[in-house]
């Protein structure tokens, strides 16, 4: 059966240390564009954590929430893209093709969830930093949209190496950077058509929610949270 | 040439062909400097990217886009409002017709451009075009921006074949009194026409099936435009009104735009004697209604959303009613609603500079509602996390101030080569075969000749 890749993330375990957002940019080339560029709104964040906060100061309880892209079955982006450059593989994936983007900017309108960017400049590292670029991962030029991938990279190297080694993808061969790098263990990838799967069952728990559901585009990232109107299932 | 002399009414409007005066040179080289100063704008986002425009995270689209769905919608002066007037054969529109389509040509490819010039990449523009290629990857027809490239297409040729039709008996009249060079230049577009009574039926056929065809392509054109936004989630966006909000929109600045163009023209061209009281005074009229229809649509969207009262539409819906946009969106409402009504109920504003302080108000009016539309619901969108802001870039001003050159440019150029007001068209004036009146006498002979 195909694979359909899906991720939980627990919130109750989520301390918003951003370990996971410094381990996607690391992985996944995207460049840091200063603090001038960064507060004119072109920070590339592909896994950002949201601070929230609820009450009033001394009484103040600040929540986090890392949001990537969600990776929806239902998702706007693609629909909206005159060229084919956003859609769905045959794994579930939300697929960016970068040379086939003309920079319409169209799919990051309609992503509810703000997880799509845009190069508005060629991405620059100083030396000797561009000698840590991720190999596995293309470079992108100015003009195109990029956003999480969930690894692909990775994907395709647990694969290949799965395939090599004459066996079965087991799950948690495959793990993407931020699931690697969260030190609270938060972030769970797996296949979610893989009915034993840690990410599959927990997708399924009573604490889990989906980032703005009602909206319809059937995201397949669920977050865990201990909901207090129903503790006796938590 | 003898047989066009005694015509005073040609000579008269063909003037500005023949006669060039310092003004005509002083205006392209203004205007021209202006246009070059927008592509050089242009060029310089081109190279480093459209980091130099304001456009930002979370607010994608900002001037260039607001530019878009303004330039369509003026495109909707021309051809609808004198597609409209010609079936219901209102006389007085003679000589309106041509100024009117004039506008729409232009303002159709200036807003055609914008898309492009949005790009990340402009120069792969033609991937939204369906073409055999070697990938074989054929555009996304589910996107309404590859809709847009279709509707835009479509009412390009047409309008442009509605210009260009009853133009014919006019290129012939200037190929009978050019010499040299102008002469066949003007035979060509006259592309052999005669006079003779088929060619006038033929004429008034295609002119009466290009009236009719393209209402409903002026109509789906801004509703296509509208649902660049209302397809997508987004505060604000997604409503079901747009459509016909936007088509009404569009109608509403378009006649705007006629009249300023048309109080211009009657002053710069000298064109008292056809562009007269009463065209100004039934245009304002009629941008009357479009002000009272336009704020009927704003208010029925308006109060949707407010009595909705939906979180995530309320943010977008309260940073324009008494936020951080509502300077934009008040003034907005002073210009589009409260301007006209205040002014165009009375019949010596109507023929006087009221019209054209109402005409302007509502141009200013309807540029404001487009970047309402479009920039306070990307920065307020579901996530409050990442809500955003605005602020354009100086390159974003220039071009769109070089689009505004550009149209006075074009408009410029093209009453220097053709007769702005349909010289066949006050000719046939209220008789009801143009055959019987516009040929000339001599031409008769060749006409019985021509019948089997």
């Amino acid at each position: 059966m195909a694979h359909r890749w899906g991720m939980v993330v627990d919130l109750d375990r989520c301390t918003g240390c951003e370990a996971c957002v410094t381990a996607c940019h690391a992985e996944n080339n995207i460049p840091t564009v200063g603090p001038q560029e960064a507060a004119n709104g072109r920070a590339m964040h592909w896994m950002r954590v949201e601070r929230y906060w609820e009450g009033e100061y001394p009484d103040a309880k600040v929540k986090f929430r890392p949001v990537l892209c969600q990776q929806c079955d239902n998702a706007p982006c693609e629909a909206v893209c005159p060229t084919y450059a956003a859609h769905q593989t045959d794994e579930g994936l939300n697929a960016q093709v970068y040379n086939r983007c003309i920079g319409t900017r169209y799919c990051a309108n309609a992503c509810s969830y703000n997880v799509r960017f845009f190069n508005f400049f060629n991405p620059q590292w100083e030396k000797p930093l561009h000698l840590q670029l991720n190999p596995d991962v293309s470079v992108r030029e100015v003009g195109v949209m990029e956003k999480c991938t969930f690894c692909v990279q990775r994907i395709k190297t647990g694969k290949r190496t799965a395939a090599t080694e004459n066996r079965e993808l087991k799950d948690g061969d495959i793990q993407p950077a931020c699931a690697q790098a969260c030190p609270s263990g938060a972030i769970i990838f797996g296949d979610l058509n893989d009915h034993e799967s840690r990410a599959a069952r927990l997708a399924h728990s009573p604490r889990g929610t989906k980032l703005l559901e009602d909206l319809g585009a059937e995201p397949k990232v669920t977050y865990l949270q201990r909901q207090p109107w129903n503790e006796s299932d938590a | 040439m003898s047989r066009t002399r005694n015509n005073p009414l040609a000579d008269d409007l063909l003037r500005p062909l023949f006669n060039t005066g310092v003004w005509f040179y002083l205006a392209v080289a203004a205007l021209g400097t202006v246009v070059l100063t927008g592509l050089t704008a242009w060029a310089y986002q081109m190279w480093h990217g459209m980091g130099v425009a304001g456009v930002n995270w979370p607010v994608f689209w900002g001037f260039h886009e607001t530019n878009f769905v303004f330039w369509i919608g003026i495109s909707h002066a021309g051809t609808l409002i004198s597609a409209i007037l010609r079936l219901v054969n209102a006389r007085w529109r003679r000589p309106v017709t041509r100024c009117a389509e004039v506008i729409t040509v232009f303002a159709l490819m200036i807003g055609a451009i914008f898309p492009i010039i949005h790009l990340g990449k402009p120069w792969l523009f033609y991937w939204v075009a369906p073409y055999p290629s070697q990938g074989s990857i054929w555009p996304n027809f589910r996107s309404p921006l590859v809709w847009d490239f279709f509707a835009i297409n479509t009412y390009l040729t047409g309008s442009l074949l509605f210009l260009m039709l009853p133009m014919i008996p006019d290129f012939a009249l200037v190929r009978d009194r050019a010499v040299g060079l102008r002469k066949r230049i003007y035979g060509l577009l006259a592309m052999g026409w005669q006079g003779t009574t088929q060619q006038w039926n033929r004429l008034e056929a295609a002119m009466q099936i290009m009236a009719i065809a393209i209402i409903p392509v002026a109509v789906s054109v801004h509703t296509i435009v509208s649902f660049d936004f209302s397809m997508a989630q987004v505060p604000m966006w997604h409503s079901t009104i747009f459509g016909p909000y936007f088509v009404a929109g569009a109608i509403f600045s378009g006649i705007a735009a006629l009249i300023l163009a048309m109080t211009v023209l009657r002053r710069m061209l000298r064109l008292h004697d056809y562009l007269q009281d009463i065209h100004f005074d039934n245009l304002a009229k009629l941008l009357l209604l479009m002000a009272l229809l336009w704020g009927y649509f704003v208010t029925a969207e308006r109060i949707t959303v407010w009595y909705g009262n939906e979180p995530h539409e309320m943010a977008a819906f309260w940073s324009t009613q008494r936020g951080l946009y509502s300077p934009l969106f008040w003034t907005m409402v002073c210009c589009n609603f409260v301007l006209p009504l205040a002014l165009l109920p009375f019949r010596r504003m109507r023929i006087g500079f009221g019209a054209v302080v109402a005409a302007s108000g509502v141009v200013v009016g309807m540029w404001l509602e487009r970047f309402l539309i479009i920039v306070p619901s990307l920065s307020n969108k579901q996530l409050p996390y990442t809500w955003g802001g605005y602020t354009p870039q100086p390159v974003e001003v220039i071009v769109m101030a070089s689009t505004f050159a550009a149209m006075a440019l074009l408009y410029t150029l093209f009453a220097k080569v053709v007769p702005i007001i349909s010289i066949w068209e006050m000719r046939v004036g209220n008789q009801p075969h143009p055959a019987a009146t516009a040929a000339p006498e001599h031409e008769l002979p060749e006409l019985s000749k021509a019948r089997p």
